[in-house]
């Protein structure tokens, strides 16, 4: 990208940022194809928040009713979800101020004009982490994602790591006390403790574990996020529908986790151990879903290759399964098991690209 | 056998104002102009000033590197001004014609009697030799070098561009007679024709070459994604492109010793009232369809100026109202500068008005809906982000991101491994339109060729 000339004021990033978020800029094509596709990257980022919408909302739902639950009152619809909603508003006031913030004033040192990406990570963050996490933790890991994870390499399109999860994963080092994924997260019910079913899953209590179809519907506790299957589903279905994320790496993904839960099954040494626990199950629970349809599917730190596609979601699916069952530091893997292959989607290009220059070279020796 | 080529990956942008088949006019240009920026790598060494007099066919600027390849007048007057940009760059050499064209007398053995070397050499003298490009890179080719193989595209599959089987029925002689004095200087002439139209082509009746046939969106039609088809360009490899009018005006020459740089025309685009084609000359100005304008526009590009572009929207080049069209260009396209702001545009549900490939707006819903396009970038400049899109559009067996970042770290080896040699800015066009990071792909590639040349010098 070009350096744009400094002009007079110095919020010109950020003028230009609100500008052109109420309308589109008068721009009009300098060099090249002089009519340009309307669809831009604004565009694209919105609709991934319009995705995770029904996430959002379940979510909101959610925290009331386990709340409820917890508390043991009887709060009406409306109650559990404007409970929810105070619980989750302090969350993303704190995200998208601490990371807009940061992504404004990095695009005014840069001179480039503000990057959309941060809508979407600023979206995702409230829901992957738990409830009850305080609000300054909250900032310090926003404030290292966008700096550390994203704006260090350049901004949106040159970061390594999904953003939104260095986030998680900063508070999953840094504050592990409450982050691990074993214990529950309520909000506003002190003492509260439970297991969550992946937890029960590792301890073989596999009777403790919600039922299937609770753990699909999204009526267990959890991150806002991650509890429902359905409001995920939905959301993936929007995504496929506007063709922003890859068929190829959701499909591969879910593939991959099944296959190494199967391979699990068949090696289970009794009923009760982890390796029993029925294949399926495992894409219902914890972050999986979540984590393959919203976190895989980032086109920047996902594998960029076609083929290279197929390989990155299978293997992020079969590590997940790895992670969950063979580990037993913590019960939930899909987090690193994302960022690990987000670390070698790149080596999967590269093998994928080197293949079509050997080709290439073949070819030529062919011809002479 | 006929080979025959499908190509799934490409694109038909639907633009309004494709051009019809009629000649509406037959156009006398006051002022003509040959400019040295339409060649590639080009550094031009003049050879008239101003007030000289010049016929068709004779020199005005030669290439300073290889005097022997000259760039003629396409008509006969005097050469009025030489336009020069930043540096003193030699932008246009304006020529005043005559009533009566004269032209320039050049002794030529028959066409059935020429030899390599005379042709070679006739092709140089009369300025026609730039008709042939060179891949790798798109430049003229060095007259020393033999090429392995000459590639023609016999349609355009480019937005709003001129239809060969329209403007050149009554070629087909003159490219003959070019095909078989090509064939002299190689033996291996490829020509590609289209799946839709080929049946019905008048090309088909040309001997001396091998057909292909490509069905697909563009760019079907474009050369280099036919050679990539063909015949990939390896390292070491060379091979000729001709564009099929300048083909048929080098087929002229042979025939009847005269450079007779007269052309048809395609005027095209969203303000063009009655798209259609016109005769006029290489080299042509274009105030002089500046009657074709409408004012037939969007509520929203009310008041926005006209954009004059020789050659079609993808690669063309704006030239303005005043500008000359371009010696290798066969259609002229206008469209609306978008200097408009657009509230909400992007957040907007439905963007009726707009055309979008990617299925983030409901353009497929109308698949048969044409859009009064302008060049509004619709949107900023980001970095790489939705890089699994340009494959949709590029039917080559190449990683277009993965070249281009190699041509952006400027590295040589890359660029050579993922494919340099096989493209040209055009092939990138349409990875450019759908960009939604609105990045200048051509550009970058442009950049690329640049630093080839520069190393394999």
């Amino acid at each position: 990208m070009e350096k744009k000339e400094k002009k007079g004021s110095i919020f010109d990033s950020t003028i230009e940022a609100f500008q052109s978020f109420l309308r589109v800029p008068n721009t009009v094509t300098k060099r090249g194809s002089h009519v340009r596709d309307c669809n831009d990257l604004k565009r694209v980022m919105i609709i991934v928040v319009v995705a995770l919408i029904p996430t959002f909302l379940f979510g909101i739902y959610n925290i009331g009713d386990q709340h409820n639950l917890a508390a043991g009152g009887d709060m009406t619809f409306w109650a559990k979800v404007w409970y929810g909603f105070l619980k989750i508003l302090p969350l993303y006031l704190v995200s998208y101020i601490v990371g807009l913030g940061i992504e404004f004033a990095s695009a005014q040192i840069r001179g480039h004009e503000v990057n959309e990406g941060y809508l979407v990570t600023g979206m995702i963050i409230p829901l992957i982490v738990p409830i009850t996490t305080p609000l300054w933790i909250l900032a310090l890991a926003v404030a290292f994602a966008v700096i550390i994870g994203k704006e260090v390499f350049g901004g949106t399109g040159m970061n390594i790591w999904n953003p939104a999860l260095i986030a998680r994963a900063f508070l999953f080092f840094a504050y592990p006390a409450s982050m691990s994924g074993d214990k529950v997260w309520v909000a506003g019910v002190d003492g509260y403790s439970g297991a969550t079913p992946l937890a029960d899953a590792a301890l073989g209590n596999f009777s403790n574990m919600p039922s299937a179809l609770d753990m699909f519907l999204g009526f267990i506790p959890g991150c806002p996020g991650e509890t429902s299957t359905v409001a995920i589903l939905i959301g993936a279905a929007i995504l496929l529908f506007f063709g922003v994320a890859s068929w190829k790496i959701m499909l591969s993904t879910v593939v991959g986790a099944l296959a190494v839960g199967y391979l699990c099954n068949a090696l289970a040494p009794d009923a009760s151990s982890y390796l029993a626990l029925p294949a399926w199950e495992h894409l219902i629970m914890g972050g999986f879903a979540f984590g393959a349809v919203f976190m895989a599917t980032d086109p920047v730190t996902s594998a960029q290759t076609e083929t290279g596609k197929w390989i990155y979601g299978f293997l992020i699916g079969a590590f997940t399964i790895i992670l969950r069952v063979f580990n037993p530091g913590y019960p939930e893997g899909m987090m690193l098991a994302i960022l690990l292959m987000n670390t070698f989607a790149p080596l999967i290009d590269y093998c994928v690209v080197q293949r079509n220059i050997k080709n290439r070279l073949k070819r030529a020796q062919i011809n002479q | 056998m006929v080979d025959y080529i499908k190509l799934k990956q490409g694109l038909d942008i639907p633009v309004e104002g494709v051009p019809s088949a009629q000649i509406l006019k037959s156009i006398v240009s006051e002022t003509v102009a040959v400019k040295p920026t339409d060649f590639k790598g080009l550094i031009p060494k003049l050879t008239v000033k101003e007030g000289d007099a010049v016929k068709a066919g004779s020199p005005l600027f030669v290439d300073k590197k290889r005097p022997e390849v000259k760039f003629t007048s396409p008509v006969s007057g005097t050469v009025t001004e030489i336009v020069r940009g930043e540096k003193r760059k030699l932008l246009e050499v304006r020529v005043k014609a005559d009533p009566k064209t004269e032209y320039a007398e050049f002794n030529l053995p028959k066409p059935e009697a020429i030899t390599a070397e005379q042709a070679t050499s006739a092709l140089l003298e009369s300025g026609l030799w730039p008709c042939i490009k060179q891949r790798p890179y798109g430049i003229v080719p060095n007259p020393e070098v033999r090429p392995k193989a000459v590639y023609i595209s016999g349609f355009d599959t480019a937005p709003l561009a001129a239809d060969y089987d329209f403007i050149l029925k009554d070629e087909v002689e003159n490219i003959q007679t070019a095909i078989n004095v090509l064939a002299r200087i190689t033996p291996k002439i490829h020509f590609g024709l289209c799946a839709r139209t080929h049946a019905s082509s008048p090309f088909h009746k040309l001997s001396g070459v091998e057909f292909h046939i490509f069905d697909g969106p563009h760019p079907a039609g474009n050369v280099g994604v036919q050679i990539n088809h063909v015949c990939p360009i390896n390292k070491g490899d060379l091979v000729w492109t001709v564009n099929l009018q300048l083909l048929a005006i080098m087929g002229r020459f042979f025939n009847t010793g005269k450079v007779d740089m007269r052309k048809t025309v395609a005027v095209g685009g969203p303000r063009v009232s009655n798209p259609g084609y016109i005769k006029c000359i290489s080299g042509m100005c274009l105030s002089n369809i500046s009657d074709m304008v409408n004012d037939n526009v969007e509520k929203l590009q009310q008041g926005c100026p006209v954009r004059y572009i020789s050659g079609n929207i993808l690669t063309g080049t704006n030239v303005g109202k005043d500008g000359y069209l371009g010696f290798y260009d066969d259609c002229i396209s206008l469209i609306t500068e978008g200097t408009y702001y657009e509230t909400f545009g992007w957040a907007k549900p439905f963007r009726t008005k707009k055309y979008s490939f990617a299925s983030t707006y409901f353009s497929w819903l109308t698949p048969k809906k044409r859009y009064k396009m302008d060049s509004n970038l619709n949107g900023g400049v980001r970095a790489f982000v939705m890089t699994n899109k340009y494959a949709q559009v590029f039917p080559m067996n190449i990683y277009p991101v993965y070249l281009l970042k190699a041509i952006l770290a400027e590295d040589i080896d890359k660029m050579e491994q993922l494919g340099i040699y096989e493209v040209v800015e055009e092939d990138f066009a349409l990875c450019e339109y759908i960009d939604p990071s609105k990045i200048d792909i051509q550009a970058i590639v442009s950049k690329g060729i640049d630093l080839m040349i520069k190393e394999m010098a």
